[in-house]
């Protein structure tokens, strides 16, 4: 069997599973649409300063629906027993971790990306900037998640596993908030995106190598 | 042949076993015998490699396993070993039968559902394939569990505790299905507190 199936072996069972569990999905969703949504009531009607403040607030808000959704990553399938099983499975761990991650993006980050332009009117971005935050989001969002997956693994079975994960990941998360939103700025301000952009994709190409990679060796560890 | 030499163990300050050695010969059984906490569940993970091997600080031979002549931790050799531990394993908002095929895929065994349906229903299961785990009984995702000795054609089966929660009819159907795998020349490394429904059982005490 080619390994590339390993990674949709798992891919395929977690989206079952987010499909028998739609509430757990939807939370985050509407976690992320409410936190964006309170910025423009919070500020009041003032057009300037919420178009300069769209892409920070909008990567902010996708960052934090993001690691709602982390703890849920691994932490089932240690507590019944299937990651022991993962583990001793005769595919490639990091193959079956990574669909699991594909998994966590597809439910967890793409529909933040699909979403973002309808919040982005709200702060009154135009037509260009538009495209521009879904093309930062679309890279950086796999990047939240692959990055989230090594924390996820790293506090599975801690008792307030939830908080540690948040201060572990946030400021790891640094880096891809500020080229993402970097982006979108220069794009509202006419200048090249395409440095931003690069990073990022950089960043991607890295963490799609090394993040499961990271993530099967501290799930490892927790196994012992 | 199985051929396990001075396995060792510690947590914290306790040792739990020290220099247990033993071999198995094709179609033997070893029933790992021992009080509560006393290492059973430990042992049977340091053999199927979810623990890493540690060695006594004794001048002995080092910690080893091996089989038909290669280390068990090879990954190869994990198409030929089935660990069935302490957690069902199983997802409660999965079916019987996805929980079932997406253990043999994950095993790099796809299962078609015809074949998968079969090993349900010789476990007892047959009408319930399609409900969702969480609505069945403990014992009855013991079943979906064990349902995979069935369908994963292994040599070697690691079984913690596999008689819990089984009911005397399931006990009855383990203790045949072990009988069938012992005498096609498998083997079997169990714990159990109760005395196997097997002829020919090797007790390793601890």
């Amino acid at each position: 069997m080619p390994t590339a199936t390993a990674l949709l072996i798992t891919a395929q069972r977690d989206l079952l599973l987010a499909m028998r569990r739609k509430s757990d999905v939807l939370v985050s969703l509407f976690f992320f649409v409410i936190v964006v949504s309170l910025f423009p009531l919070g500020i009041g009607p003032e057009p300037l300063l919420l178009k300069k403040i769209a892409p920070g607030v909008l990567m902010v808000a996708a960052l934090l629906s993001t690691l709602l959704g982390l703890p849920r990553m691994f932490a089932a399938d240690y507590a019944d027993g299937t990651l022991e099983q993962l583990a001793l499975s005769p595919l490639p761990f990091g193959l079956l971790v990574s669909g699991k991650i594909l998994a966590h993006w597809l439910v967890c980050g793409l529909p933040l990306v699909l979403l973002a332009p309808v919040l982005g009117l709200q702060f009154g971005l135009d037509g260009e900037s538009l495209p521009m935050l879904m093309l930062a989001l679309l890279i950086a969002t796999p990047l939240l998640s692959l990055i989230g997956s090594i924390g996820a693994a790293l506090t599975l079975g801690v008792r307030g596993g939830g908080a540690l994960l948040a201060l572990l990941i946030l400021p790891l998360y640094v880096p891809t908030l500020i080229f993402a939103s970097g982006a979108v700025e220069a794009q509202m301000v006419g200048m090249s995106t395409s440095g931003y952009l690069s990073l990022l994709a950089a960043m991607l190409a890295l963490a799609v190598f090394f993040a499961p990679w990271a993530t099967s060796a501290a799930l490892k560890i927790a196994l012992e | 042949m199985l051929d396990v030499t001075n396995l060792f163990c510690q947590r914290g300050e306790r040792v739990l076993f020290a220099n247990v050695s033993f071999s198995l010969a094709t179609g033997g059984c070893l029933h790992v015998r021992g009080s509560n906490g006393s290492g059973k569940t430990s042992l049977l993970r340091l053999l199927v490699g979810l623990a890493p091997l540690e060695n006594n600080e004794t001048g002995n031979a080092p910690a080893a396993i091996h089989w038909r002549g290669r280390s068990l931790r090879d990954s190869a050799m994990r198409e030929e070993l089935i660990y069935l531990g302490h957690h069902a394993a199983v997802n409660g908002d999965l079916t019987a039968l996805e929980n079932l095929q997406f253990a043999n895929a994950q095993d790099g065994v796809p299962l078609a559902s015809r074949d998968a349906l079969a090993a349900l229903q010789r476990m007892g299961l047959g009408g319930r394939e399609d409900l969702p785990v969480r609505v069945l009984s403990a014992g009855q995702r013991r079943r979906v569990l064990l349902a995979r000795l069935l369908t994963k054609r292994a040599a070697l089966w690691v079984l913690d505790e596999a008689f819990t929660a089984l009911d005397v009819a399931a006990v009855k159907l383990l203790g045949e299905l072990l009988d069938e795998h012992l005498s096609a020349g498998g083997l079997a490394v169990l714990t159990s507190h109760q005395a196997l429904p097997v002829v020919n059982v090797q007790v390793l005490e601890l």
